[in-house]
């Protein structure tokens, strides 16, 4: 750091200002101060989340009519493009690793910043310049090979800017590479005196395993894109049969990295939940190691499981038969989250606030996500529903019944330290149960329109489709009501909210021991932990008003 | 009463037109029961502890343990136990659905954007169309002659892909006289939703009839025959020929040995590759001079050639080796 802006740092905490209190554009785009970078990151995934969501909104829009009367097929085929490739690499997986990690792990570790502040920066600013360059991509005309890039269609057969968008979706990686190392060196390096490693909170815990992920997996998708835009630009025969290539090959690389990425779009939002729950309920979260360690279980048997998304794609029998095992497998960790946060649940404190009510959300579709998971493990019932809208469904039942509602939930419950304001709690109940009704509206008749044969990525469709497809639209326009409330109380509340207190959830971990918003560097005295981690005093047995 | 009638138009499962289509929806119905009675208990312990122990309620909270090994265990091994029983009930399907099946009617079909090209060996041939015979087995053998496309049949409950540059095979038997809807179930450009069709399933007399119509035409292995002499294949592989070159007769479903050693099946992707990449597979004894008929072949043309060869002789029975 620059010794001029350490002064001004210092001055900062002579007055005990908040690391808000400097706003001019100079002090934030050269901040090294990774609750601001974490700032940065949520401005700018707003915006795509934004531009995604507009997407989605006018392909549900679209398939109110067996026809597809609003766009045509090629703008269709564009639009879910867009909506896959902006949500996936510039919304979910920065979401709540790049947003919440950035700002929450040196606060919850009692460090004053990350291991490498600079490193932390420069990430933002190569994910800013790899979303520019999608951006640029989609003005120009926008790609429509599916966020997937199957070759040959996307190496030989596209007329669009296939090359451009990989390149964007290539430089991105970068910063998710960068983000990995640092959490994982600062998670290492950076802990408070006496705060061992199952002193950790569990949210600690799911950004170290996306964190293993991000550096192993992502290096992957980055060749594999390479490959695919050197047939594409200089016919480099690697995909394409036609150039002596192997279209599977792109398959098994592809999937190699994106299905460890689902994870990467999903511990994170575990990771949230075990503190709402903990913080909700009073309680130390139940079976605290099993939840810990089942994070990596994921993180490691994620990397094992890439096949099952090519059970009809003409690989072995055998190859079918071991994917199918190891993706039962890989639920195994994940029921187990789910049964120790209930158990959690058990002779607490409960009291239903709007994190709270995200948290129960979570656990409700996360769990259905996950049982529809089994459905696609399954090989002959996969058969079937492979490349349908049955998929479609199970994931958004993951990546946004999951993801986005613990995200929703930890923006909530952090948002008193972040900004120092409370948001408005009735509007923010009542937003929660919006979301999740419009969410299950949108999604589960997709269920059923994935078993009755209805593929995906279909403009147009056979009229037998049309009230499931009527009733997910109907369902769309409730769900964007729930996302678009929130920013809007949220910006208001950075005004007018009332003043939040260091600890407005009465919750245990450093972060609330500090001020609201905190200091530029996190803590007036660097903390020490003494005890285990939500180590909340026995709650009373009788009722407690506020 | 009109609530009735539309409930009764809402479908929740599609046409079974098979009994594979009916052994698929019992596993789907084992698994919603399986799963939605988990999700239900899961649901309905969680809203009764958020009842019970909400905080302004009066309630025994004494601290339980904080965390349990026996506890753990039970909840990780019974899901363990369940999951490797619907492993093992979809494997076992998925098994049946895998395996060659004996005495069916072969169908050829290629996929190219965006549509469907589907040729009996008798022949004819169809677009976006597929007449079947009832009770009769049907096998795919399937190819793209251009990106990946997906051959999906919901009431059948099969799908497959269909790539360029390999022969891919489903089979299913209808066991329904009607129409069923063939979708292309992956992604192949811009009119992907427009790749769709129907399979005709008609009863033995009527396919004979269907069969009868139209003009008459060669048969997949009689053009095979023509292209085999005006392609000039004929000229190195036959015992007259001037070059030596291996004799096909007898060719298809031997194990042939190379020059390098290995020792292969003759089946389609053989066939297939030593007609456009003559120099990958070099039987052992010969010389490499075959010349490639990459881009001078089309796939149905492909297709008839491989046909014809199969048709000349047998010598043992066919070596399974599922294409997949």
């Amino acid at each position: 750091m620059p010794p001029v802006l350490q002064i001004i740092d210092l001055k900062d905490s002579q007055a005990t200002r908040s690391y808000l209190t400097k706003q001019t554009l100079r002090s934030w785009l050269l901040t090294t101060d990774h609750k601001r970078v974490g700032l940065l990151y949520l401005y700018t995934i707003i915006v795509f989340f934004a531009v995604a969501a507009s997407a989605a909104a006018v392909m549900r829009l679209n398939l109110l009519t067996p026809r597809g009367d609003l766009v045509q097929a090629e703008t269709y085929n564009k639009l879910f493009t867009m909506h896959g490739v902006l949500m996936v690499w510039f919304f979910l997986i920065p979401s709540i690793p790049s947003v919440l990690g950035n700002f929450l792990l040196p606060l919850m570790l009692g460090a004053r910043d990350l291991a490498f502040p600079k490193l932390n920066l420069l990430s933002w600013y190569i994910f800013v310049f790899g979303g520019g360059i999608a951006l640029y991509a989609l003005l120009i005309g926008g790609v429509d090979t599916g966020w997937t890039f199957y070759t040959p269609y996307s190496s030989t057969y596209s007329n669009s800017h296939v090359a451009l968008m990989a390149a964007g979706v290539f430089v991105a990686g970068f910063s998710s590479i960068l983000t990995g190392l640092n959490f994982i060196v600062t998670t290492h390096k950076l802990r408070a005196p006496g705060l061992t490693w199952f002193r950790l909170r569990l949210f600690v815990w799911s950004l170290y395993a996306t964190s293993v992920i991000l550096v192993l997996a992502t290096p992957v998708l980055a060749m594999t894109l390479t490959l695919m835009a050197l047939e594409r630009i200089w016919k480099v025969g690697v995909f394409d049969p036609a150039l002596g290539g192997d279209p599977l090959l792109f398959q098994h690389l592809f999937w190699f990295y994106s299905h460890p990425a689902v994870y990467i779009m999903i511990l994170p939002g575990m990771g949230v939940v075990s503190e709402l729950i903990a913080a909700f309920s009073r309680k130390r979260v139940f079976g605290y190691t099993f939840v810990a360690f089942s994070s990596l279980a994921i993180a490691l048997l994620g990397f094992l499981v890439w096949g099952h998304h090519m059970f009809v794609s003409s690989q072995s029998v055998f190859a079918g038969v071991i994917f199918s095992f190891l993706s039962f497998l890989v639920a195994i960790p994940s029921a187990i989250k789910v049964f120790n946060w209930t158990a959690t649940l058990y002779r607490g404190s409960i009291s239903l606030d709007t994190p709270m009510l995200y948290a129960i959300g979570f656990i409700g579709l996360f769990t259905i996500g996950g049982m529809t998971g089994l459905f696609l493990a399954t090989l002959a019932v996969d058969v079937h529903v492979h490349d349908t809208y049955f998929v479609i469904a199970h994931f958004h039942y993951i990546m946004v019944g999951g993801m986005v509602m613990a995200f929703m939930g930890g923006l909530h419950f952090w948002w008193p330290k972040i900004s120092g304001r409370m948001y408005p709690e009735l509007l923010g109940k009542m937003t929660a149960i919006v979301t999740f009704l419009g969410f299950n509206l949108t999604f589960f008749p997709q269920f059923i329109l994935g078993y009755l044969g209805m593929p995906r990525r279909y403009h147009a469709y056979p009229e037998q489709f049309q009230v499931y497809n009527v009733l997910s639209t109907a369902g769309a326009s409730i769900l964007g009501l729930g996302y678009v409330l929130p920013l809007c109380y949220l910006i208001w509340s950075c005004c007018y909210g009332k003043p939040a207190g260091n600890n407005p959830w009465g919750a245990k971990g450093f972060e609330w021991e500090t001020t609201s918003p905190p200091p530029s560097e996190n803590f007036e005295k660097p903390p020490v932990q003494t005890e285990e981690a939500y180590a909340y005093p026995v709650p009373s047995s009788e009722p407690i008003t506020e | 009463m009109s609530w009735a009638l539309l409930i009764a138009q809402i479908q929740f499962l599609p046409d079974q037109a098979s009994k594979m289509a009916g052994r698929v929806d019992l596993l789907f119905i084992y698994l919603i029961a399986i799963t939605g009675t988990v999700t239900l208990a899961v649901a309905g312990v969680t809203l009764f502890f958020l009842a019970k122990y909400r905080r302004n309620a009066a309630a025994d909270r004494s601290p339980p343990a904080s965390s349990s090994l026996p506890v753990e265990i039970t909840w990780s091994v019974i899901p363990l136990v369940i999951f490797i029983a619907l492993f093992g009930f979809g494997a076992k399907i998925y098994f049946r659905e895998s395996v060659d099946p004996r005495d069916a009617l072969e169908v050829h079909v290629i996929g190219k954007q965006w549509m469907w090209k589907l040729e009996h060996l008798q022949g004819k041939r169809e677009i976006n169309e597929l007449h079947v015979p009832l009770d009769q087995t049907v096998k795919l053998v399937m190819t793209s002659q251009d990106v990946i496309h997906s051959f999906f049949l919901p009431s059948f409950r099969i799908k497959e892909d269909v790539l360029p540059g390999r022969y891919t095979t489903q089979w299913f038997t209808p066991q329904k006289v009607g129409t069923f809807p063939i979708f292309c179930a992956q992604y192949c450009g811009t009119n992907h939703a427009l790749m769709i069709g129907q399979v005709v399933v008609l009863d033995a007399a009527d396919f004979a009839a269907w069969l009868r119509t139209g003009r008459e035409t060669a048969s997949v292995a009689q053009r095979g025959e023509q292209l085999f002499h005006s392609l000039g294949c004929s000229g190195c592989h036959s015992p007259q020929a001037a070059v030596r070159a291996p004799l096909l007769e007898g060719l298809y479903g031997s194990r042939v040995p190379l020059t390098d050693g290995r020792i292969v099946n003759a089946d389609m992707r053989y066939i297939r590759d030593c007609i456009l990449l003559p120099k990958t597979e070099i039987v052992s004894g010969f010389d490499p001079v075959m010349p490639s008929f990459q881009d001078r072949v089309s796939e149905d043309e492909l297709f008839a050639l491989i046909t014809y060869i199969k048709s000349i002789g047998s010598p043992q029975p066919e070596v399974t080796v599922p294409d997949r």
